[in-house]
């Protein structure tokens, strides 16, 4: 369970996160919506402790993860964590197989003669084969994302953090993610926190919908609360969201 | 008179700014190289890379600038005395202890070290620095111990093929342009020159191999913005280092005449 306990970022004198709260119990899929720069990407930072938040609490399993770490204590708080990039960050330098090997050496125990067998099981997790030696740049943009989903769950981590898992995507390649992202709830039992302004995503795969705006949560709720909102702004963000869809899908 | 203490005090800030980031990296390298496995796949790879890109052009300067020197110290010396002489001595010493660290030094910045820091650059831009992070591991241990090893491992080498080179530039055009027996040349070469004159040039290399790779990397991992940010950090990584090796130069070399390296 993670416990997010009035949690402030600010970039100079910018207030990016206003005190944030929430619990995420086990298991569940969290989605965070909000406009871009709104701080959907910076809070999830901050779980990893890639951003360092000014103040607040971050407890995972019991654990305060904010509290003076060195390095070391960090890179060991983080493997209960798979992070899934906006863009894949997948490495160029290595192929795909060295790609979804690379957590293994640094965050397992694993014997490396395992670590191709392991490889060749998440890629076919996420629908991928015989796909091993190819190289990051000869890779479309949904297998990057299904290659990093692979990556992360290589591990296989408690938590799965999942940054704008469809933007870029076309309608199938979405439709295909948000699928894994449901499936590795219900196969690894992982508990998912899903940073989307991706509306459909966020209804389809979601326990919980969190609106960020102003640096606050605005509605943590179920998508039907959500969608019975009387909240202006979360009410705005839905009928805009819809409008854009209509405008993408009559441009199409 | 505040107001010129204050804009003074302005222009210091991102120097001091910067010279903590470097700190801080150089200690975080330090931690992760006694408490991490090296990486010797990837040393080894690197060492190959920084040297494969600079060996041609290091070799071509410095067999050249020996050409020239010689050319220069013949023809003064000629104008002066009637004769060309101590042609080996003044080409030995300029080039082990001065020209030869120093120009190498220089295309190793411009080809390397704009190199390391364009990946690193591109790496941060793309998040592949923090997906490191995410994967248990960090950019001090996974790419800068490796290459830092990397850089004052090759970069010495380099400059013992720039000694040998630069010295037989001097040796062809002095035997063949100003007609000084190969023996004469040698001679003043190895009459003069010991071991301290070398190790003088050669220590040195390992100093300016340190300042490339340190201002590449900050420079990398700085890196803001798309590809403008990239081109940004690669340009201002070669100027940086090609100036702090001009700089550094002198004050280690009068460290080392201090010590007597001389």
């Amino acid at each position: 369970m993670i416990e997010i306990k009035n949690l402030v970022k600010k970039y100079n004198d910018k207030i990016i996160l206003n005190g944030i709260n929430a619990d995420i119990s086990d298991g569940e899929i969290f989605s965070i919506m909000g406009p871009s720069g709104s701080g959907k990407s910076t809070f999830i930072k901050c779980l990893v402790k890639l951003v360092f938040p000014d103040s607040g609490r971050i407890i995972v399993d019991g654990e305060d993860v904010l509290g003076g770490k060195n390095e070391f204590e960090l890179a060991r708080m983080r493997r209960n964590f798979g992070y899934l990039f906006q863009d894949g960050a997948l490495f160029d330098s290595l192929n795909v197989m060295e790609n979804v090997c690379f957590g293994l050496r640094y965050l397992t125990d694993i014997e490396s003669s395992k670590y191709e067998r392991i490889a060749k099981e998440k890629l076919s997790l996420v629908g991928l084969k015989d796909i091993q030696s190819l190289r990051v740049s000869e890779l479309s943009g949904g297998m990057k994302k299904r290659v990093a989903l692979a990556r992360a769950i290589a591990s296989e981590p408690k938590y799965i953090l999942y940054d704008e898992p469809t933007t870029g995507l076309d309608p199938v390649s979405s439709e295909k993610i948000s699928e894994l992202i449901v499936s590795m709830q219900e196969k690894l039992d992982i508990t998912s926190i899903v940073v989307t302004h991706d509306l459909k995503l966020a209804f389809t795969i979601s326990d919980r919908i969190a609106m960020l705006h102003d640096g606050k949560f605005d509605l943590a709720g179920s998508p039907g609360d959500l969608k019975k909102s009387e909240d202006p702004f979360v009410k705005k963000f839905i009928k805009d969201s819809i409008c854009h869809d209509m405008k993408d899908v009559k441009n199409k | 008179m505040r107001y010129f203490f204050q804009q003074l005090g302005h222009g210091f800030i991102p120097l001091f700014k910067a010279t903590g980031k470097v700190t801080l990296m150089v200690k975080s390298v330090i931690v992760w190289l006694f408490k991490s496995k090296l990486e010797f796949e990837e040393i080894i790879k690197q060492s190959v890379r920084i040297g494969s890109d600079s060996l041609i052009v290091v070799c071509l300067i410095n067999f050249f600038t020996g050409m020239v020197l010689a050319l220069q110290t013949g023809y003064s010396s000629k104008s002066l005395f009637n004769e060309p002489l101590y042609i080996g001595t003044i080409v030995g010493f300029s080039i082990v202890k001065e020209l030869a660290p120093v120009l190498t030094a220089i295309v190793v910045a411009g080809r390397a070290g704009a190199a390391v820091t364009a990946e690193i650059g591109t790496m941060k831009v793309t998040e592949q620095l923090d997906a490191l992070h995410t994967l248990g591991t960090n950019p001090a241990r996974y790419l800068l111990i490796p290459r830092y090893i990397a850089f004052i491992v090759t970069l010495p080498l380099l400059t013992v093929f720039a000694d040998f080179l630069g010295i037989s530039g001097g040796f062809v055009v002095s035997l063949v342009k100003l007609g000084v027996p190969s023996t004469v040349y040698w001679n003043d070469i190895f009459t003069f020159m010991d071991i301290s004159n070398f190790m003088h040039g050669f220590l040195k290399s390992i100093f300016f191999a340190f300042i490339i790779a340190t201002v590449s990397f900050h420079k990398g991992l700085g890196t803001k913005g798309g590809a403008e940010g990239v081109g940004k950090a690669t340009t201002d990584s070669v100027v940086t280092s090609m100036v702090l090796i001009l700089v550094f130069d002198y004050f280690i070399s009068a460290a080392f005449v201090f010590v007597g390296i001389i």
